[in-house]
């Protein structure tokens, strides 16, 4: 099972450590003949394997009449990663993911999705989309709105009808199963979208800012279901500005400008490093105030920057390895703490750090 | 069982079209026309058996001729208006509201989500046709005894006539507005009808100009030919003694070649809607 932070240690797929990859014996062992039958064969079993990565694209790009929507996306996402496609409203994340799925096809460039370049629609057979705004055909009865995604995908009705109540039951729809779309709130559409995009046990699943204007409870339930396909080893592409949910969900990101992948790094490494620690602490009972600000001058054995205001103490830290040092010199010192929360830099901070603050003008 | 999109799609376009108010206003008209239709020629019919077998002979038939190729001039309307009105926003519309982006992100191709859409279409209209020209000709069989020449021939034509105007209708929507499309797919019908009747009254007066002019609009849009020759077809030839009218024009008939080229046009329509949606960003 991946966890946050594999994407980046894992290696950047590319021809030469494919061909030798030790998968499975007998057709790896010989380097690649000129036959290129051979070859197929072995991309074939290497997909059914799962090593292609999910999202493969070189150089994508993007022009409508004359206006750049996508400059220059070159971008590989790995099986079971859940990656977040971060940027500023117009830097060209939603033309992005509709060249993923070849509802736009590029000004130039290349790639592929699941081993199957883009615009070919056997591509698709395992992907599941959400797009933003949810729109459907609302005169559709829930259950037949999904009848008809299940055909589309070619769905034995067997299949279907065992799949179609599984999934109003994930997303809480069950009653709801014979009203109509139309009847529906912007947060009953989002599950029922939702549910669409999972119906064929995709190995991608393609968000296209899935909770944008939603209640808590519908990005709960967003984010609840992003864990689950994480656990079974689903692919989820994020294409997000709402930058706690991404912090909340992705193992990595990407962040994207002006048409162009302007960095990308695993969540993890990226919110690690200096930290801010509030902490909340009385003073010990009959502790005189000298004393006592003897004991806060002593925190700065581990922050250079300690700032007292009443009960709430703030310092900055480099890492989160002193906390339980300065839990243990409060206490020890007779305190009384009620609370201690270190506080990461948030990806908003980063957000803004690297795609600076003109983004979305 | 397993589908295939095109049938997926065609079945959900027809239910989408037969839940329209709009088709339900056009069944609800039509059967006000058959209604109407059918008192009218009951009426002239009970006025006609006063007179003898003879005249029944040379005055009714033409009459009777007339009047069910009025009626099917109707119908020939009546569908062209419910095929372009159902069909005008169908992929443009789709495109706008972003109902397309669901369905063109499956695994299906682009051509099998027009054909699909045709398919419901073209059921759509088909049933509606039959429904209505049967209404026509069967209660003048019923109410008559007259007997209409040559209908799967001229029914033919009428239908080929509907289809070509679904296929104009879908080419302007995956290149225009909605609006826009409904507005040029009429205006187009409106420049072949006025050049069908420049043609008549031209070849009436042995104009060969004005001739040349109305084959030029049945060129640009073949749909008032097509119904032209659907009504010389279905012509009683003792009608022509009776001199020009508006359903039945002897003068200047459309040749079987423009009916070859409406076929054409029509399968190029097609084509082209396939070609265009298929390369078309969404």
């Amino acid at each position: 099972m991946p966890s946050r932070g594999t994407g980046i240690t894992r290696g950047r797929w590319s021809w030469p450590t494919r061909w030798s990859k030790p998968t499975s014996g007998w057709a790896l062992k010989t380097a690649p003949g000129p036959l290129a039958l051979g070859q197929l064969l072995l991309l074939y079993i290497m997909d059914i394997m799962d090593a292609v990565p999910a999202i493969d694209v070189q150089h994508l790009r993007k022009e409508f009449g004359g206006k750049v929507a996508v400059a220059d996306l070159t971008l590989t996402v790995e099986r079971g990663e859940v990656f977040g496609f971060l940027g500023p409203n117009g830097a060209g994340k939603t033309t992005s993911i509709k060249m993923l799925l070849g509802l736009i096809g590029p000004t130039a460039g290349k790639g592929q999705v699941l081993g199957v370049p883009l615009g070919v629609p056997r591509g698709r057979e395992k992907i599941g989309f959400l797009p933003e705004h949810f729109r459907f055909h609302d005169w559709l009865k829930a259950d037949e709105f999904l009848q008809l995604h299940a055909d589309l995908y070619r769905m034995p009705r067997a299949v279907s009808r065992r799949r179609i109540p599984e999934l109003l039951d994930l997303v809480g729809l069950c009653e709801h199963a014979d009203k109509k779309l139309h009847t529906f709130s912007k947060g009953m559409l989002q599950r029922i979208g939702l549910a669409q995009a999972l119906l064929n046990e995709p190995a991608l699943v393609l968000l296209d800012e899935p909770t944008s204007g939603l209640d808590p409870v519908g990005r709960r339930l967003v984010r609840d279901i992003i864990r689950d396909l994480r656990e079974r080893g689903t692919t989820v592409f994020l294409n997000s500005h709402l930058l706690s949910e991404v912090e909340i969900t992705c193992d990595r990101v990407a962040f994207i400008k002006k048409g162009e992948v302007i960095y990308t790094s695993a969540l993890q490494s990226l919110v690690e490093g200096e930290l801010t620690v509030q902490i909340r602490a009385h003073r010990p009972d009959g502790m005189d105030g000298m004393r006592w600000e003897g004991v806060l001058a002593g925190l700065e054995r581990w922050s250079t920057n300690v700032r007292v205001d009443g009960e709430h103490i703030a310092l900055t830290l480099l890492g989160e390895a002193d906390l339980p040092a300065i839990n243990r010199y409060l206490v020890e010192r007779g305190a009384q703490v009620y609370a201690l929360t270190p506080q990461k830099l948030s990806l908003e901070d980063l957000f803004i750090q690297i795609v600076g603050t003109e983004g979305g003008l | 069982m397993q589908q295939v999109g095109t049938l997926v799609i065609s079945r959900l376009t027809f239910r989408e079209a037969a839940r329209r108010k709009i088709l339900l206003g056009a069944l609800l008209l039509g059967i006000t026309f058959l209604v109407v239709y059918g008192l009218g020629i009951y009426f002239i019919q009970q006025d006609l058996a006063k007179h003898g077998q003879n005249l029944q002979r040379v005055v009714a038939v033409p009459i009777y001729n007339f009047l069910v190729l009025s009626g099917l001039y109707v119908v020939n309307f009546l569908t062209l208006a419910l095929t372009v009105l159902t069909s005008v926003d169908t992929i443009s519309g789709e495109i706008d509201s972003g109902t397309i982006h669901t369905l063109a992100a499956k695994p299906i191709h682009r051509w099998e989500i027009v054909i699909g859409k045709w398919l419901g279409f073209a059921a759509m209209l088909t049933i509606y046709l039959v429904l209505m020209a049967g209404g026509v000709i069967g209660l003048t069989r019923l109410i008559t005894g007259y007997t209409l020449p040559n209908v799967p021939r001229g029914l033919a034509l009428m239908w080929l006539n509907e289809l070509l105007l679904l296929d104009v209708t879908l080419l302007g929507g995956t290149q225009l507005s909605t609006l826009a499309n409904g507005v040029l797919v009429f205006a187009a019908y409106g420049v072949a009808f006025i050049g069908g009747w420049i043609e008549q009254i031209g070849a009436f007066l042995g104009n060969q100009t004005t001739v040349v002019i109305g084959i030029l609009a049945s060129l640009l849009m073949p749909s008032e030919a097509l119904w032209k020759r659907a009504a010389f077809e279905m012509r009683t030839v003792l009608a022509d003694a009776v001199g020009p009218n508006p359903f039945i024009s002897t003068l200047s008939v459309p040749s079987l070649m423009m009916v070859g080229y409406a076929v054409l046009y029509a399968a190029v329509a097609l084509t082209l809607v396939v070609w265009n949606f298929g390369r078309r960003d969404l």
